[in-house]
């Protein structure tokens, strides 16, 4: 049996009905943070303010979109089966409500072909990739 | 008193691909500046270094690598990491040097010796940095970002890939002439558009190269270069090192995710790129208007066309137009990249921000041969370094 894994702790929840991203709100300016590293910028208004633990709407609109065609350098990790590298598209998502864009991979079995600029979408997971028998998921956006 | 500062000498090593130790490189570029100058390097009271990351230990520390291998003579040094900036942010620390009055003399060098393929970030398991994680997490190399920066404007302006392609073909052209560009092939829009793609809508050919090379420059107090005799140098009118103003909303290698405009009463009056040439301008107390050339960072050729925006030498939306006319080359109203440009050399960061401002010193010189803007006046250099490091220098006659 394959044993899953977020790709990375923390960064999102892994309810396969409603994954969400899991984000910090400032307590005073109500700014939204994310990804959860020290290195994103706090708002200069209010720099030391105390940040609530929430998860993100999951719905936003495509802002931009690539499909990359070769392979990255480590620590990318190829993506095929076996180990083998295939086209990848990483899609960048405007959160309405936290009003910030977002990368990441499109949907696996998404078409890229059919995107374009404002669609809507939304947060899905799916696999990212297979090492040592451990299946890693990631979030990933999905045309809605 | 003036806060210019003279450009007494400059000078290059030749970009290319030899895996050579870049000190090596450095050495070379900083002999050609001194030369220039006509300066001894025991003269040099201050020496400001561009840094590698690529070539440990020295590279972290480039100030001290080059005036060591120089030969010690007691300088006062600082080493600059900014990517991308670095040579302008070694630049800037220079400059603050000279006009408080703590030396009258600087010399400015970077030196890179850059693996073949993707920058890729620094090894290990570094789970906590954002460049390593957007390899890992979303295989987010560096053309990713330009890339989406290139949709936008298809999808926005109605841009095309034959105008980015275009670029590519107008600045292989400015770099034929060039004895220190890597690439000196003249490229036709087919050859763009037939180059494997990379990260659609970009094509091997659209994206810029990872090269060794090497760039160095001295700078005076005016003061000084008047009492040496010097007359009619290029002076630096104004130097930019800005960071974005908070909410940013524009996404930035190497992160994953921009600022939110939640939770902002008001936006920057501006954007971050538009920020970095606006404070140069100001302090040179110039215009678009009055810009007779530039280098822009063309380490895509669509990010060329945002660049024009961003300096102001059109509206947003109407840089594809400005390309169109003929603007832009050798012989047109405003050309941009004569040297060539990224396209012809490959990237070194350290030296790439310095390489921008040797080939506006030569323009405004009168030397730059078959590249020579008729009448060259203003020049500015502009370039954004990973991390939000901005960068943007105005020289003038």
């Amino acid at each position: 049996m394959t044993t899953r894994v977020p790709a990375v702790e923390g960064w999102f929840t892994t309810d396969e009905a409603s994954p969400a991203l899991i984000g910090t709100r400032g307590t005073q300016t109500g700014s939204y943070f994310w990804p959860p590293t020290m290195a994103v910028s706090a708002n200069p208004d209010s720099p030391f303010e105390e940040r609530e633990q929430v998860e993100f709407s999951n719905r936003g609109r495509l802002w931009s979109w690539t499909t990359n065609y070769y392979q990255p350098p480590e620590p990318y990790i190829p993506n095929g089966p076996d180990g083998t590298f295939e086209p990848y598209t990483v899609c960048a998502v405007e959160l309405e409500l936290e009003q910030m864009v977002i990368l990441g991979p499109l949907a696996t079995g998404a078409d890229p072909t059919l995107l374009a600029l404002g669609m809507n979408m939304e947060l899905v997971l799916g696999p990212l990739f297979t090492q040592d028998g451990v299946e890693h998921i990631m979030y990933q956006w999905s045309p809605r | 008193m003036t806060r210019d500062l003279a450009v007494l000498g400059v000078g290059m090593h030749p970009w290319g691909k030899w895996g050579r130790n870049f000190v090596e490189y450095g050495i070379v570029a900083a002999r050609e500046a001194l030369k220039d100058a006509d300066i001894e390097w025991r003269d040099v009271q201050f020496v400001s270094g561009g840094d590698t990351v690529r070539n440990g230990y020295p590279g972290f520390v480039a100030g001290a690598t080059f005036a060591q291998a120089l030969g010690w003579q007691g300088a006062q040094v600082a080493s600059s990491y900014a990517a991308c900036a670095s040579g302008v942010t070694a630049l800037s620390t220079a400059r603050a040097q000279i006009l408080a009055g703590f030396a009258d003399v600087a010399m400015i060098v970077g030196a890179d010796t850059t693996p073949k393929g993707f920058l890729a970030p620094t090894k290990g398991e570094r789970g906590d940095d954002p460049d390593w994680l957007r390899f890992r997490l979303l295989g987010a190399t560096n053309p990713t970002y330009f890339a989406f920066y290139a949709r936008r404007r298809m999808e926005l302006f109605g841009a095309t890939r034959e105008d980015f392609a275009q670029i590519k073909v107008k600045n292989s052209r400015h770099g034929l002439a060039n004895e220190y560009a890597r690439f000196r092939k003249e490229n036709t829009i087919d050859d763009v558009l037939n180059a494997p793609m990379v990260s659609d809508p970009l094509s091997l050919l659209d994206i810029c190269a990872t090269s060794d090379g090497a760039a160095a420059m001295i700078v005076t107090s005016t003061d000084w270069a008047d009492a040496h005799g010097y007359s009619n140098y290029v002076r630096i009118k104004g130097v930019s090192t800005v960071t974005p103003a908070y909410p940013n909303p524009v996404i930035e290698m190497p992160n994953f995710a921009t600022d939110s405009k939640a939770g902002t009463a008001t936006m920057p009056a501006m954007g971050f790129k538009d920020s970095i040439a606006h404070r140069a301008y100001e302090e040179a107390g110039v215009r678009p208007e009055d810009v007779s050339c530039a280098e822009v960072y063309d380490l895509s050729t669509a990010l060329e066309l945002d660049w024009y925006e961003h300096i102001g030498l059109c509206a947003p939306g109407e840089a594809e137009v400005l390309l169109r006319s003929g603007a832009t080359a050798l012989g047109g109203r405003i050309p941009v990249n004569t040297s060539g440009g990224l396209a012809s050399f490959g990237e070194a960061v350290p030296a790439q921000a310095i390489a921008q401002l040797c080939e506006l010193t030569w323009q405004l010189r009168g030397q730059a041969g078959v590249r020579q803007v008729e009448g060259a006046n203003v020049g500015l250099s502009i370039n954004q370094g990973l991390f939000g490091h901005g960068s943007c220098v105005i020289l003038s006659k």
